[in-house]
């Protein structure tokens, strides 16, 4: 995986200090809380319900083990024992000081991490595919693009003050595991006439209004890649909305502008930005390209698996995936046990998969959008050992894609914004589905839930999605159907009236039995839902 | 009643004005009546809370509880880990919030 | 009134500056203001005749000034870009960098403070119309 040169440390050491002197004018009085919140902000610290919270970037949501044990140690030694992977590849901790947040900034800065750009109206961490560079489905490694847009798009002067927040995804398979078309900028490389260029989508998003972006461009050169996103990101940051937050997104202006028209403007600019020498020569992605190849893998390794243990045989039957490289496999270790909170790890079990990436995984892991970590590169003839390990620190639920594996936002227990708890919810989801059997039977299933209609939880692109709002006070709870975060990525829809917390559980289980009853043949939830229509959930729901 | 919260700059720990400071316990929150912008104003001046505001509550016999239940959820502490609320040893703290 | 800050040697431009359709309607002005969402492009044609461009922050949240300050460096617009309005002493870096070179803010700026920020950081990410050389190009010469 990348590692920083010395340019790369003195940036991140710099913002240390930087924010250091922030936070110290702050703490004295010489910056008001108005001034300093977008400082703070594009320094990943909010003030949350409880207390500061910080989110870490997880570039492209690839970490080794040395990192992995620095997020462990500043979950002990800052906050309390605990933190919180994130849809967006991150982690973020919920009990921060605001005296602390330097010293942990150092901290990450010490492994090659940093806060930088994790909130505020610019450029967001980049995210790809969790199973990049080991994945049997992929043209190319995503990665190489989306450190060259890292580090183009870090303190960017002319994109950080952005109508509104700014997510871009890079993924090169036609599988798309990164919800790539629900990103403001989508990349999909693709080959050309045997050159690698990158496929662009904008406009895409959740929140509110979601959409799904359209592809404005079909093929931008390698060397062209940076001059085409500014001349993306200089019409956004001249034309985006600015008189209502709520319309603020890039979705909005190419809606609103229409494809065409916002394509246009981009080739027009884009005419322009071409000739003033902002792309990276070829051999700066073939420097970064140099530190993603592959791993020194055992070139006879062996297929065979005993799968004699039931339960292991569960595990690797759900949670492993197809490898590239034979005598290899994809691990993902859940982070969704029944009764769980999604996405929460404790500092020990940071710790034991920061020493299982070293000992199984060529140090390296991944964290999903769907909250999950991925080690990426495992001997299958490892795999027992492996699994009987993360068991024994119950990180082996073995339910991976099905209807315990949610997604949920922090929702009311944490978050300032929302107005309905997510959380126990999932957890009461993962309680009612609790048995293995069923689960399976049921087969893939994406159910997220939003505590608000930010979307943080995915809600709208939910096989199932629950988007919980305030109902005079009280929480409750809608239903969605039909969303899909993947290649045939669809928005869910709302099924009629809202239901509180124990209701909305009843219509998930209702809305299963009908897909039992329903199905034909191996389909997915989805694909009944698809072929069924709306109609047959709504009147077996509301009657 | 009216009761004024916000966060301890520093910490960023939920607060409660008391009549002269700020408790991180909401069963020490005094009714400021209407008469708050000033305490508002002065506090956050003086650093000694971060974006304050006034919220409307009930008095119990317990003390003040906040009429939302995100003020709730703040002055408990997150229903989902009872072990990190201010009432840890409490089994039923979180039905107060709900 | 606030002190201007200047980073550039030759004199003040005493004119005031006329408003973008004042200024494209008549006019032998030398000095113009754009405010937020106006098209700084309108301006490149006529770009010899000025000496002072005026670009306004109605909030220091409203980033369109800094495209609009790129676009008339990007076209070789070398008299004084001045930033007026609500600029805050962290984003003058950030300003410097889209071409900026003088500033009118509406509260005043600790000059200390200012200076500590435009030295801290060494190296830069990307291009911009400022010409610090990106890290790209100190890779690879």
């Amino acid at each position: 995986m990348y590692q920083y040169d010395k340019y790369d440390q003195q940036m991140v050491d710099t913002r240390v200090a930087e924010f250091r002197d922030q936070v110290e004018r702050r703490l004295a009085g010489e910056l008001t809380e108005d001034q300093f919140k977008p400082l703070r902000l594009m320094n990943g610290l909010y003030l949350q319900l409880h207390a500061y919270m910080l989110r870490v970037a997880i570039p492209y949501g690839t970490l080794n083990g040395k990192q992995m044990r620095m997020l462990g140690h500043i979950a002990r030694k800052y906050d309390r024992d605990y933190g919180h992977f994130t849809t967006r590849q991150n982690i973020q901790y919920n009990w921060i000081k605001l005296e602390d947040a330097p010293d942990i900034l150092a901290d990450l800065a010490s492994v090659e991490m940093h806060a930088i750009q994790t909130s505020g109206n610019c450029i967001r961490n980049i995210s790809s595919d969790q199973y990049a560079g080991a994945a049997a489905d992929e043209i190319a490694d995503p990665r190489p693009w989306a450190e060259i847009l890292r580090q183009w798009s870090s303190f960017h002067p002319e994109f950080s003050y952005l109508p509104r927040k700014f997510k871009i995804a890079v993924i090169a398979s036609d599988e798309d595991r990164a919800a790539m078309r629900l990103h403001d900028i989508g990349i999909q490389l693709v080959l050309k006439d045997g050159q690698l260029g990158a496929k662009f989508f904008v406009g895409g998003g959740m929140g509110r209004t979601p959409m799904i972006a359209p592809e404005i461009r079909d093929f931008v050169p390698a060397d062209e890649l940076i001059s085409y996103a500014e001349a993306c990101l200089r019409v956004y940051n001249r034309y985006g909305r600015r008189d209502n937050k709520y319309k603020a997104r890039i979705k909005i202006l190419v809606h609103e502008l229409g494809q065409e028209e916002y394509t246009r403007q981009v080739e027009e600019e884009f005419a322009h930005m071409k000739k003033l020498g902002l792309n990276p020569p070829v051999e700066e992605l073939a420097r970064i390209s140099e530190y993603f190849q592959d791993p020194a893998f055992i070139a006879d390794a062996s297929d065979e698996l005993d799968l004699s243990d039931p339960d292991f045989n569960l595990w690797v039957d759900q949670n492993i995936v197809a490898h590239k490289q034979p005598g290899y496999a994809i691990a993902t270790i859940s982070l969704k046990p029944t009764s769980g909170i999604p996405g929460d790890a404790s500092s020990a079990q940071i710790d034991l998969m920061a020493d299982l990436a070293e000992q199984y995984s060529f140090d390296e892991l991944r964290v999903t959008h769907s909250q999950n970590i991925v080690l990426p590169h495992v001997k299958k003839s490892d795999l027992y050992a492996l699994w009987q390990k993360l068991d024994a620190a119950g990180l082996a639920p073995a339910n991976l894609d099905l209807i315990t594996d949610s997604i949920a936002c922090p929702g009311l227990d944490y978050c300032s914004l929302a107005n309905a708890r997510s959380i126990p919810l999932a957890q009461k989801i993962s309680e009612r589905f609790a048995d293995l059997g069923r689960q399976r039977e049921l087969g893939e299933l994406k159910l997220k839930i939003s505590g608000c209609i930010n979307a943080c939880g995915h809600h709208h692109a939910g096989h199932i999605g629950i988007l919980g709002v305030d109902r005079k006070g009280t929480e409750n709870y809608q239903l969605l159907l039909g969303g899909s975060a993947a290649e045939d990525t669809s928005l869910a829809k709302i099924t009629g009236p809202g239901f509180d917390e124990d209701g909305v559980i009843d219509a998930i289980e209702t809305v299963t039995d009908l897909y039992l009853k329903e199905r034909q043949e191996d389909e997915r939830f989805i694909d009944t839902y698809r072929r069924v229509g709306m109609a047959a959930f709504k009147e077996a729901i509301y009657g | 009643m009216k009761i004024l919260t916000g966060n301890d700059l520093k910490t960023g720990d939920v607060t409660w004005w008391t009549g002269s400071d700020w408790s991180r316990h909401v069963e020490d929150a005094v009714d400021v009546g209407d008469n708050f912008e000033a305490i508002l104003q002065q506090e956050e001046a003086a650093r000694h809370v971060n974006v304050p505001y006034a919220i409307d509550a009930e008095m119990t016999e317990n003390g003040p509880r906040p009429a939302h239940i995100k003020d709730r959820v703040r002055a408990l502490g997150p229903t989902v880990r009872p072990d990190l609320t201010l009432k840890p040893a409490d089994p039923d703290a979180g039905n107060w919030v709900i | 009134m606030v002190e201007p800050i200047r980073f550039r040697e030759d004199d003040v431009h005493e004119e005031p500056a006329v408003s973008l359709d004042a200024f494209l309607d008549q006019s032998n002005a030398t000095s113009v203001r754009i405010e937020a969402g106006e098209d700084a492009r309108l301006l490149l044609p006529l770009l010899d005749r000025l000496a002072l461009i005026e670009i306004d922050f109605p909030a220091f949240g409203d980033g369109r000034g800094y495209s609009a300050a790129q676009i008339l460096r990007e076209a070789g617009y070398a008299g004084e870009l001045r930033a007026s309005g609500d600029v805050l002493v962290d984003q003058i870096a950030y300003m410097r960098r889209c071409g900026f070179d003088a500033f009118a803010p509406d509260a005043p700026i600790d000059p200390a403070v200012m200076q500590r920020a435009l030295d801290r950081y060494e190296h830069v990410y990307q291009g911009t119309s400022d010409q610090h050389a990106p890290i790209w190009k100190l890779r690879h010469g």
